[in-house]
């Protein structure tokens, strides 16, 4: 006899693997829209040849041709192996009720699309390891950062960078259960992102106060930090600090998002409406 | 034609109040787009600190740039992309099929089936931007130069919107609203540099293929008055043949569509 309290964790456990293997088939089923995807995420190869062009002529900053390759794509990899689209499912099945059977069954609905999310990740990998191969073949490994405890650090960067999309993405589209807004919203963090995280240019070559600031906001940790530390553009020691602050931002993100979705299921009455 | 205007003015009629509904959204949407035009700004920023010119443009040559980039941002997000939201959303849902069987031509149907009039403010922005650049440049446009920058900001348009109606046939066999806009969004966003920074492969896909230099660059060189009048007829040609395959694509398109529950 299982005690009652056990048991949906157990369902839990079980149902994992099944929802992994859905999202699998899903990711499989729509692989022309994940073809589109992937030639929307062109910004990185176009911001690669602008700024090589431009230090064809001189290096800016510490960044030649050869380091601008390199950041860019890396860029590219993390924002591959890294991205979320939970607040285009929150926000359509929101609006459109169809949450309305998530509800219904005993898993909380985070965890369902984080598994489909994962799920994807094997497709994903093989887009990003042909970027990865280009990347040291053309540019060599002289390139990457030497640190070996460094290179630990990356796999739990980069897990701390989806969990901070996947949480930021959860508790901005829970917004939608409250006001139907919340995609502005997201295109406001998205922006940012682009601009102050690490997408468009390398941050160190901001102005000195704005990348103050910019390394206390969230955005940077998104991507601009598993960048810097697979290339060595930062050390060991501010590599673990700057873990610190990342994981203590996807631990913020989870908690605004729990509590953003409580206060909005309260509020939501789109039942079968 | 008359009965055509008609439409067009009670599709935009319609707009205008649907988004007078939505008040907030009208603040954000004009908030927003002063703080885009703002920090898209940065890069351009630092790249102009390190040097006096880029690909043998200025800082405020380059300006000019974005400023043509903001205005056609304006009327692409506020007179093109809604409508294709819209188009994708009819496709998916299946509902296409209640715009197709209307006594109107099918793609003037989609074209102006929404548009957000708050955008203006992007286009507005970007305005403020060209006339503030050409202050700082001390250049105040010929006639020539003007009516030459006129149509060519025609031809761009013409260019952006057949740019779209590509996108939508796509979404035939693509069916997700989402990505298709970011992709068409990605694309457009590498026009906010001079033409001139690209270089090789990707120069002549941009002049060519996806003729995105056309339609920022060379009106910026054209209120310069640095283009000559067959470099304006090349791209007003080339605009002409982009819109005239954009349609040929669409009608395929269609054609073949064989509605939802397929």
């Amino acid at each position: 006899m299982s005690s009652s309290a056990a048991r949906p964790r157990l369902g839990l456990l079980r149902a994992i693997p099944s929802l992994m293997r859905v999202g699998f088939a899903e990711a499989v089923a729509y692989r022309a829209e994940f073809l589109v995807w992937i030639l929307a995420t062109n910004m990185p190869l176009i911001m690669l040849l602008l700024w090589s062009a431009v230090a064809k002529e001189a290096p800016v900053g510490r960044f030649g041709e050869a380091e601008f390759g390199a950041y860019f794509l890396a860029t590219l990899i993390v924002r591959l192996v890294t991205s979320s689209w939970v607040i285009w499912d929150l926000n359509f099945e929101i609006r459109q009720g169809t949450i309305g059977m998530r509800l219904l069954r005993p898993l909380h609905p985070f965890v369902w699309y984080a598994a489909e999310n994962l799920a994807a990740l094997p497709m994903r990998a093989m887009v990003a390891l042909p970027v990865a191969a280009i990347a040291l073949l053309w540019l060599g490994a002289g390139q990457l950062n030497p640190d070996p405890v460094a290179w630990a650090i990356v796999p739990v960067a980069l897990i701390g960078a989806w969990a901070m999309t996947f949480c930021a993405m959860a508790m901005i589209g829970s917004l939608g259960l409250l006001w139907e807004s919340s995609l502005s919203v997201f295109q406001l963090w998205l922006g940012l992102y682009f601009v102050i995280g690490g997408y468009v240019l390398p941050l160190e070559l901001l102005p000195d106060w704005l990348y103050a600031v910019v390394r206390w906001l969230p955005f940077r940790y998104l991507l601009s930090f598993p960048v810097e530390t697979m290339l060595g553009l930062i050390d060991r020691r501010e590599a673990l600090g700057a873990l610190a602050v990342q994981w203590g931002y996807a631990a913020l993100f989870l908690a605004g998002a729990l509590a953003v979705w409580r206060r909005g299921l309260a509020r939501y009455s789109a039942f079968g409406g | 034609m008359l009965r055509y205007a008609k439409l067009l003015a009670i599709q935009l009629r319609a707009s205008a109040l649907l988004s007078l509904q939505y008040r907030l959204d009208f603040f954000v949407g004009g908030v927003m787009s002063l703080f885009w035009t703002a920090a898209a700004l940065i890069p351009l920023a630092v790249l102009f600190q390190q040097r006096e010119t880029v690909a043998g443009w200025t800082w405020h040559e380059a300006l000019l740039v974005v400023a043509w980039f903001n205005v056609l941002k304006g009327v692409l997000e506020g007179g093109v992309q809604p409508a294709l939201q819209n188009v994708v959303e009819h496709i998916r849902k299946g509902t296409l099929d209640f715009l197709l069987i209307k006594p109107v031509d099918s793609q003037f149907m989609v074209s102006t089936s929404r548009f957000e009039p708050w955008k203006a403010v992007d286009l507005l922005g970007g305005l403020a931007l060209l006339g503030w650049a050409l202050w700082k440049l001390r250049v105040v446009p010929s006639p020539g130069a003007l009516l030459a920058t006129g149509l060519l900001l025609v031809g761009a348009v013409a260019i952006l919107y057949s740019l779209w109606i590509l996108v939508v046939s796509l979404a035939f066999v693509v069916v997700k609203i989402d990505n298709l806009s970011y992709l068409f969004a990605s694309i457009y966003d590498a026009a906010r540099w001079p033409a001139s920074v690209y270089r090789g492969a990707l120069s002549f896909v941009f002049t060519f293929v996806i003729p995105l230099a056309v339609m920022t660059t060379y009106p910026a060189l054209a209120i310069l008055g640095r283009l000559g009048p067959e470099q304006v007829l090349g791209a007003l040609g080339g605009a002409l043949a982009f819109s005239l395959a954009a349609r040929m694509v669409w009608t395929r398109a269609i054609g073949r569509y064989t509605s939802a529950g397929g």
